[in-house]
């Protein structure tokens, strides 16, 4: 039985983890008061730059940085045209996701039918050797460690920094931030970018260890399901978490499912992990004092600091 | 550190602001002595709100020199003019609705902060200072009065050197205000200086050393308030005399038009009120109080009657006899119940939509702004145009958003969309909060001649001099239950203080 079990959720923490990466990027943009609708591109041009990346320099880890770079990159020029040129976020978030899914097609022309044996295992010794949980937990490559430090460490930042809580200030009326004196659109432009590079890295992962190759639109609507996930998760990260790890878990068992020959539709199948999600994360954030308490009540809004 | 007694703390030479089309501050010069409260008094629109702005650092003037402590200082944000000594109340709350008071004030403060000795410093000040307040609570839910508390927390716990207090007793009870008051004595005594901005001239004659009068963005003149009655104040304020309020007569009491049977609903979360058992008539042609301290269910009681709330069966709310209680806003206000919310922005009007289309909104039925699905938009023009000519609402145009204007301008504009409507019953929540002497005179003559027409009003307020002045029954509501009602000339302050306590009519009787 756990040699059945056991592959199935190794599996599952590869699907969820670009998720969680282009999840929580996107909620600390959100959380900030802009809706950066880019996600999908950035996670394209993610992916691409970082098998590019790997590619030249045959070093995975600078492929891990040129994703992160590619994503930050992406998001300066959204930032730049909302923040400073006025742009509407909506519209300018798709068209940074046709934008994405352009050039990296693009750049990738040379790149499709290379392939890799993807990011290596990080074991941590001893730990590592006890059954079933050692591989599981203590036996995977560094990017599914660093998923979980940055889910802690958002859920910290979020909750219990002093910046983290300026964050949220902005994200609830930057008027009266910006009445008490608060660099509202620096704070914003930080944001922006954080959530551009975890984009990025999500994107990464999908072409450096997911499935270590490079396909045209190979995120798949990845970046769309993890803006859904920060909305049906009613911005807070430890449900961002589950949802991710929910849409992994489903899309993997349907995977297998389907490996098995099971008589329904593929195409249902491959819906199931998007449904499931979406109805779940709806049925668990029902309580409206808690959304209401959560969203960030400037999002989208328009900045302009006069009078 | 105590200044030297004869320096002025702050001056201001020439100080201008111009806006498009109008000019906001011409010139104004003010001196503020050290350990003095200073009142800035002007009507709305008069030029107070730039001119502290400025100071504070939100605007850049367009000419002029402020000189602080001495030294002449280029003020260029709210963290410079804090870090100089300088705190603001803010008469529109800067506020962060889901965030907790402690948080609030941690990010007013500016410097990181232990939260949990912040909430312990809150509770010591509102403890001293008589202002509760809850540290753990979220803003949201949070009354307008409870908000403000915040506020005038947030700036003494910055110990600063000026206090910058931008129409600070609006929403206090007489109670409230006179401990505030203690305060800031206490504060002034301690060295503090206060810059005062109000329109109220009992305050300022209460508490004021000296006061800088605007009038359309000049200054008229700068008077020693013990020298000044009210009176000579206001005319300076207005260049006129201020008009004295009718003699409210015995009214002719009609049939009963609204009527509220054992009324109960629900907390709408778990931090409302909930409604206990709530009974009142009122007569057409009579004018009835609420008195009460913010928080106690007033938000929830409008609610009930205007219709935005549901009630559990239809005869709990009765207007004009129909039973009313499960029907929509709308359907209330086709059979003549008009209401006006405390909150104005978000609540009474739409803050981003145009004066024009907030008429159309509440006004569309009654006054056939409609007509087969297609806006008349000549006739809401018209009675747009009316409502900011009878009301003298200052704004740059029927096109600007409600947003745009003063507090005390869109409340002038709230009630007198309401009233160009001529209920049968109106709800008004605050009527005259934030808004200067002569226009809330005013609004309480309206209010007056409306129910002299015929229509029932209630009123619903936390300010006990307005409704002596104006009711002909009164009472108050605490924790969500109605107290008995008396006849307004039988009641005196201190009665009205036990009511708005929670005293039942047998401990009254012991006071009288």
């Amino acid at each position: 039985m756990t040699d059945l079990i056991l592959p199935i959720l190794l599996t599952l923490m590869t699907a969820a983890t670009p998720l969680l990466f282009a999840a929580i990027g996107e909620l600390v943009t959100e959380k900030s008061g802009v809706l950066n609708l880019g996600v999908e591109g950035m996670m394209l041009m993610g992916a691409v730059s970082g098998f590019a990346t790997w590619h030249l320099t045959g070093s995975p880890f600078l492929g891990v940085l040129g994703g992160m770079a590619a994503g930050a990159l992406m998001a300066s020029l959204f930032a730049f045209l909302v923040l400073v040129l006025h742009a509407s976020q909506v519209p300018t978030g798709l068209a940074l996701t046709i934008f994405g899914i352009g050039l990296s097609a693009l750049i990738g022309q040379g790149l499709v039918g290379v392939a890799y044996d993807g990011l290596p295992n990080l074991a941590v010794p001893l730990l590592s050797e006890i059954p079933f949980v050692g591989p599981l937990l203590f036996n995977q490559d560094a990017l599914i460690y660093l998923s979980f430090a940055l889910a802690f460490g958002v859920m910290w930042f979020m909750n219990k920094s002093h910046s983290g809580l300026v964050l949220r200030a902005v994200g609830d009326s930057h008027d009266a931030a910006y009445a008490m004196g608060y660099k509202v659109v620096r704070i914003r432009f930080l944001a922006i970018l954080f959530g551009g590079a975890m984009a990025g890295v999500g994107g990464a992962y999908l072409s450096l260890a997911y499935s270590p190759l490079w396909a045209e639109n190979m995120t798949a609507g990845r970046g769309w399901i993890a803006l859904a996930l920060v909305v049906f998760a009613s911005w807070r990260t430890s449900r961002v978490l589950l949802g991710a790890y929910l849409f992994g878990g489903i899309n993997i068992i349907q995977l297998h499912a389907q490996a098995m020959g099971a008589n329904v539709p593929s195409q249902v199948m491959s819906m199931l992990p998007y449904l499931a999600t979406i109805v779940v994360l709806v049925l668990i954030s029902r309580d409206q004092a808690k959304i209401k308490l959560n969203a960030p009540a400037s999002l989208t809004k328009p900045f302009h600091p006069s009078v | 550190m105590i200044a030297p007694k004869y320096t002025n703390l702050l001056e201001l030479h020439a100080m201008r602001k111009a806006y498009p089309g109008c000019l906001a501050n011409d010139d104004i010069d003010l001196d503020l002595r050290a350990g003095e409260i200073h009142a800035l008094l002007g009507e709305n629109g008069a030029g107070k709100s730039t001119l502290v702005k400025m100071i504070y650092g939100l605007l850049k003037p367009d000419a002029g020199e402020i000189i602080f402590e001495g030294k002449a200082v280029n003020i260029t944000s709210p963290a410079m003019a804090r870090g100089l000594g300088i705190a603001m109340v803010f008469q529109h709350f800067s506020l962060f609705d889901s965030l907790t008071v402690t948080q609030n004030i941690a990010l007013g403060i500016g410097q990181k902060h232990d939260l949990d000795g912040l909430s312990e410093q809150i509770n010591a000040i509102s403890q001293r200072y008589g202002l509760p307040l809850d540290p753990q609570r979220h803003v949201y839910s949070l009354s307008v009065g409870e908000r403000q508390r915040i506020e005038i927390i947030r700036c003494l716990l910055q110990q600063p050197k000026l206090m910058v207090m931008d129409e600070p007793t609006s929403v206090l009870t007489p109670q409230e205000v006179e401990k505030l008051f203690v305060t800031l004595q206490r504060l002034c005594d301690e060295g503090l200086s206060i810059l005062y901005i109000s329109h109220k001239l009992d305050e300022i004659k209460a508490i004021c050393h000296r006061a800088t009068v605007l009038r359309d963005g000049k200054r008229v003149a700068c008077v020693e308030v013990a020298d000044e009655s009210p009176k000579t104040m206001a005319a300076l304020m207005m260049g006129e005399e201020l008009k004295t309020s009718s003699k409210r007569v015995k009214p002719k009491l009609g049939p009963v038009r609204l009527q509220l049977d054992a009324l109960n609903m629900h907390a709408p979360d778990e931090l409302g009120m909930a409604l206990k058992d709530i009974s009142l008539r009122v007569h057409g042609g009579e004018i009835v109080g609420i008195a009460g301290v913010a928080g106690n269910g007033q938000d929830e009681l409008l609610q009930a009657i205007n219709g935005e709330r549901l009630c559990s069966s239809a005869p709990m709310v009765q207007i004009d006899g129909q039973d009313a209680g499960q029907m929509s806003v709308s359907q209330r206000r086709v059979i003549g119940l008009s209401s006006v919310p405390e909150k104005r922005l978000g609540h009474g009007a739409v803050p981003s939509m145009s004066l024009l289309d907030n008429t159309l909104l509440t006004a569309y039925e009654r006054l056939g702004l409609v007509g087969k699905g297609w806006i008349d938009h000549q006739k809401s023009r018209t009675v747009t145009e009316q409502i900011v000519s009878e009301h003298d609402v200052k704004a740059t145009g029927l096109s600007a958003p409600a947003s745009s204007l003063s507090g005390g301008n869109l409340q002038k504009y709230i009630v007198g969309r309401e009233l160009q409507q001529q209920p049968e019953v109106l709800v008004v929540s605050q009527p005259t909060w934030g808004v200067d002497a002569g226009a809330a005179q005013n609004i309480r003559e309206a209010l007056k001649a409306l129910a002299k027409k015929g229509a029932a009003v209630l009123v619903i307020s936390q300010d006990l001099d307005e409704l002596m002045e104006i009711t002909d029954r009164i009472g108050a509501i605490c924790a969500g239950s109605l107290s008995s009602f008396y006849a307004t000339d039988t009641v005196n302050y201190e009665q009205m203080g036990l009511l708005m306590a929670g005293a039942q009519s047998g401990e009254l009787a012991a006071v009288s």
